[in-house]
């Protein structure tokens, strides 16, 4: 009964400029209906603004439009004001109002029911999201998770054809997060609801996204499902965004980069000769005893807990590599030790010598 | 859009002004440029000269007081140094002449204390006077520089009071080296606030027989029948006036550099001992006694005199009913249009607000017989439109509709007041976030429903707080009150006011008590807003 009917979202040649300064430029994208699609970026790089202009609460600049279900909502000659549009909304913050009981708060989207069928909506999405025993209470009196759940079942109570979500889970402490974010996923699919989620950060696109849409600057830089976008990253940015890489350089001959500790082969299109630049994953290197593969040193050694983070130097190369072990490492730092290589976690692309390419460090 | 119009009433006055300015006769005006405005002028600007130092004085070295020290009273002398924000400039005067008057208690008392027999024979220098006036106005204007600096130290000076401490310099050097340099734009946002409230005055300065510009303005048009040539003189104050808000808008500018560099945390208070404690404490009362207490109750024992001899007329009950009812309507409407006004601004944020805030202060700033004079004006030439336009299809005469409905009055009040209105629901606004505009949107609610579930609900005590501010300014107004009240419509203020010029001291006292006494409400709320500071 709650299950919602699946509506395509799509969105053509949508942009943005505040004072001159593009904030979204010429996004075109189409969300799969009844999936959970992830915004992912910076802060800056545009994803709220992206949220609010599909809510309506802003609008695209001339020349964008948005199809919600086929229907036009935002172009040039149609705009449907936010109330008019079925779409949910769920803030970081929540966004409960103080003033209202829990079950006034759900209520609130739904004064287009008469009263008894309102009711009937509340107990229905209250039990489905377990929110029973709180109705009386006000939203200040509730826990982070239990807020966070009711601010869930506000939006979906009206059965909205799209559930805009605004960083939902930066609130919560790391403990409760991950289960927060597992009921949330669970409820969303059981509903069919399409989805569309804003987060900075790459663990929490990649563990709830089907679609993955990387966002940088304005722009999409990469969209694809989680493995797509981990495994076969289209640029330095995006592989460095979405986990942490060892940069090396180096020279580009007949199909392969090599480098100080190896070559490997690469699809790209790039001269004899040229610079190019090899992205390996820690998890790509491993070392064992001295005197079976590429040798080097270790520089520094940093326990984490549940692996052990490893700093090693070899030969030629001015910076260390950086690796992790979740087995213990019995070498001492400075010993000497060996490097094997697993290609598959290595990613070449042309060189970019002005290093715009970094994304900045994560927190 | 709707605001931009609303704020751009205020301007219609000052256009009309304008206009009629120019229409005056040239000889009239070099009659006024001679004989009349040099005068009023240097009057006016040896005023504010000398009030803008004793406000300055009385303001920064009290809150220097109460939040670098600690002293027996302190708590409630905090608040209580406040208290003569309640008292009208026209009504401490009237409370002073008539306190101070040769036949009054004090100078008998004085007679008999020293021996005299005669007024004829013991004089105490005359109240009516330019130092009188200085003295009066600074009295009850103070606390518009108290407050902000008192504000400021509190937020601001303690990190760096500390740090200049560790420094090596000594306590009595911080507040020279330190505190006061910290100090100068609320101190500057103070007295041109305090200085506009003595341009506006109008009761005072006529009552201690000062010749202000203010004055000038209201005799040029209403004893000489010169409109032109008033409309003249208050074009020349408006410089004035541009010149305050300049000063005023420079201040805060400054003070938002501060006010951004530290968290508030109040410093800790030095504790007095000995005489030092005492001394305090005399000071801090200084004010409050001279500038409340003896005064108030002063019209306390006055209205009580006049009620066991003669009780309450019927007359002063209408004239309070009237007032009651003039500030409440007024209250309502000024409240509505600052709503407007600040819930647009929070939908459109970057549509010109810039300009509505400039236009709303002007109106702020504008001395009420300025105000009145451009209002008039317009509203004049719009009765005489109407009159006309009724006298050729009706053939009867409405007489003046604006003027004589009041609406002119209301106006006044809406130009003068809305200002301080957008203020207090923007600050009431501004506590919702706006994920919640957007929540409700979202969820099925358009603006005006947003604005009646969510906003209103949540702003409820903001606006309160907002209404009774402009009820009880609109409950003390007087200069514009006088000019543009219908025929026969009297208020406790131009009650008093008439029984002041006339010299006949009958029922004026109660109607001033009951101004002061209504004027309390708004000081507990500003003290309370001050407590939140802490």
């Amino acid at each position: 009964m709650l299950a919602n009917p699946a509506y395509t979202l799509e969105l053509e040649h949508v942009s943005r400029y505040f004072d001159g300064r593009a904030v979204l430029s010429d996004i075109s994208l189409a969300i799969p209906p009844g999936k959970i699609t992830c915004l992912l970026g910076q802060s800056g790089c545009g994803k709220s603004t992206l949220l609010r202009i599909i809510s309506g609460v802003d609008r695209p600049d001339p020349g964008g439009r948005i199809f919600l279900g086929g229907t036009e909502v935002a172009g040039p000659e149609r705009f449907v004001e936010p109330e008019n549009r079925r779409i949910g909304f769920m803030f970081q913050d929540y966004a409960l109002f103080p003033h209202l009981t829990v079950a006034d708060n759900l209520a609130f989207g739904l004064r287009h029911l008469s009263r008894q069928q309102r009711r009937e909506r509340v107990m229905e999405v209250v039990e489905r999201i377990g929110l029973t025993h709180l109705l009386d209470r006000y939203p200040h009196s509730l826990s982070g998770g239990e807020q966070q759940r009711v601010a869930l079942a506000r939006a979906l109570a009206p059965q909205p054809a799209v559930l805009l979500m605004d960083e939902p889970f930066s609130n919560l402490d790391q403990g409760l997060r991950e289960r927060v974010r597992r009921e949330t996923v669970d409820t969303l699919r059981k509903t069919g609801t399409t989805a569309i989620m804003v987060t900075h950060d790459p663990q929490e696109a990649l563990a709830v996204g089907d679609l993955i849409v990387l966002m940088r600057d304005g722009r999409i830089e990469q969209a694809g499902t989680p493995f797509q976008i981990y495994d076969q990253p289209c640029s330095a940015y995006a592989a460095e965004f979405m986990g942490p890489c060892n940069r090396l350089t180096g020279i580009w001959s007949r199909g392969r980069i090599e480098t100080p500790i190896g070559t490997f082969l690469a699809d790209l299109d790039l001269p004899d000769g040229a610079l190019a630049l090899a992205c390996i994953r820690p998890q790509a290197l491993s070392i064992g005893p001295d005197g079976q593969g590429i040798s080097a040193r270790i520089m520094a050694k940093t326990f984490t807990g549940e692996s052990e983070q490893i700093d090693i130097m070899v030969h030629p190369l001015a910076q260390t590599l950086r690796m992790h072990s979740h087995v213990r490492i019995p070498m001492a730092i400075g010993e000497k030790v060996s490097l094997q290589l697993n290609g598959a976690q290595i990613h070449v692309f042309p060189d970019d010598p002005s290093g715009e390419n970094h994304p900045a460090v994560q927190s | 859009m709707a605001s931009v119009l609303i704020a751009a009433l205020t301007l219609v006055p000052v256009l009309a002004l304008a206009w009629q300015a120019a229409q005056g006769s040239e000889g009239l005006w070099s009659h006024l440029a001679r004989h009349v405005l040099p005068h009023a002028l240097g009057q006016t600007l040896i005023l504010m000269t000398g009030v803008g130092f004793l406000t300055a004085a009385i303001g920064t070295g009290i809150a220097w007081l109460v939040t670098a020290y600690d002293f027996p009273g302190r708590r409630s002398l905090e608040w209580a140094l406040l208290l003569p924000l309640a008292v009208p400039t026209y009504i401490i005067a009237y409370a002073y002449l008539d306190m101070l008057h040769p036949l009054g208690p004090f100078q008998s008392a004085v007679r008999v204390v020293l021996g005299f027999d005669s007024p004829r024979d013991f004089r105490l220098p005359d109240i009516r006077s330019m130092t009188g006036a200085i003295l009066l106005l600074g009295l009850v204007l103070y606390p518009y520089v108290y407050l902000p600096v008192r504000a400021m130290f509190m937020t601001q000076a303690a990190n760096l009071v500390e740090v200049a401490h560790t420094l090596g310099t000594p306590r009595r050097h911080i507040l020279w080296r330190v505190a006061l340099p910290l100090a100068r734009p609320a101190i500057a946002v103070g007295v041109s606030l305090a200085l506009m409230e003595t341009l506006n005055d109008i009761g005072a300065s006529e009552f201690l027989g000062g010749r202000s510009l203010t004055i000038s303005v209201y005799t040029t048009w209403v004893t000489r029948s010169d409109l032109a040539g008033a409309a003249q003189i208050a074009l020349a104050m408006l410089v004035l006036v541009v010149a305050l808000i300049t000063l005023e808008r420079w201040a805060r500018r400054k003070q938002r550099y501060s006010v951004s560099a530290q968290r508030a945390r109040s410093m800790a208070r030095q504790p007095l001992k000995g005489t030092a404690r005492w001394m305090a404490l005399g000071l801090c009362l200084l004010p409050v006694l001279l500038g409340f207490v003896l005064p108030a109750s002063h019209l306390a024992i006055e209205a009580w005199k006049r009620i066991q001899f003669a009780g309450l007329s019927a007359r002063l009950v209408t004239e309070a009913g009237n007032t009651f009812t003039l500030s409440a309507l007024a209250t309502v409407a000024v409240l509505s249009c600052g709503l407007v006004v600040a819930y647009t601004a929070r939908l459109f944020p970057q549509r010109g607000m810039q300009a509505v805030h400039r236009m709303a202060s002007l109106g702020y700033a504008m001395p009420g017989t300025i105000l009145a004079l451009g209002i008039l004006i317009a509203a004049g030439g719009f009765d005489r439109w109407i009159g006309g336009m009724a006298k050729g299809v009706l053939g009867l005469d409405p007489g003046l509709v604006l003027i004589g409905s009041g609406l002119a009055l209301g106006y006044a009040y809406l130009a003068r007041f809305l200002a301080s209105s957008i203020g207090s629901v923007e600050a009431g606004l501004s506590r919702i976030p706006r994920s919640y505009d957007q929540s409700a949107r979202t969820l099925g609610h358009g603006i005006g429903s947003t604005l009646r579930h969510i906003h209103l609900p949540l702003s409820r005590a903001a606006l309160a707080a907002g209404g009774l501010l402009v009820f009880v300014d609109c409950m003390k107004e007087l200069s514009a009150t006088l000019l543009l009240r219908p025929l026969n419509f009297e208020t406790l203020a131009t009650h008093l006011y008439g029984e002041a010029a006339r010299g006949t001291y009958e029922e004026a006292a109660i109607a001033a008590l009951a101004i002061v006494v209504v004027g309390i409400l708004p000081v507990i709320l500003l003290a309370r807003v001050g407590r939140g500071i802490q």
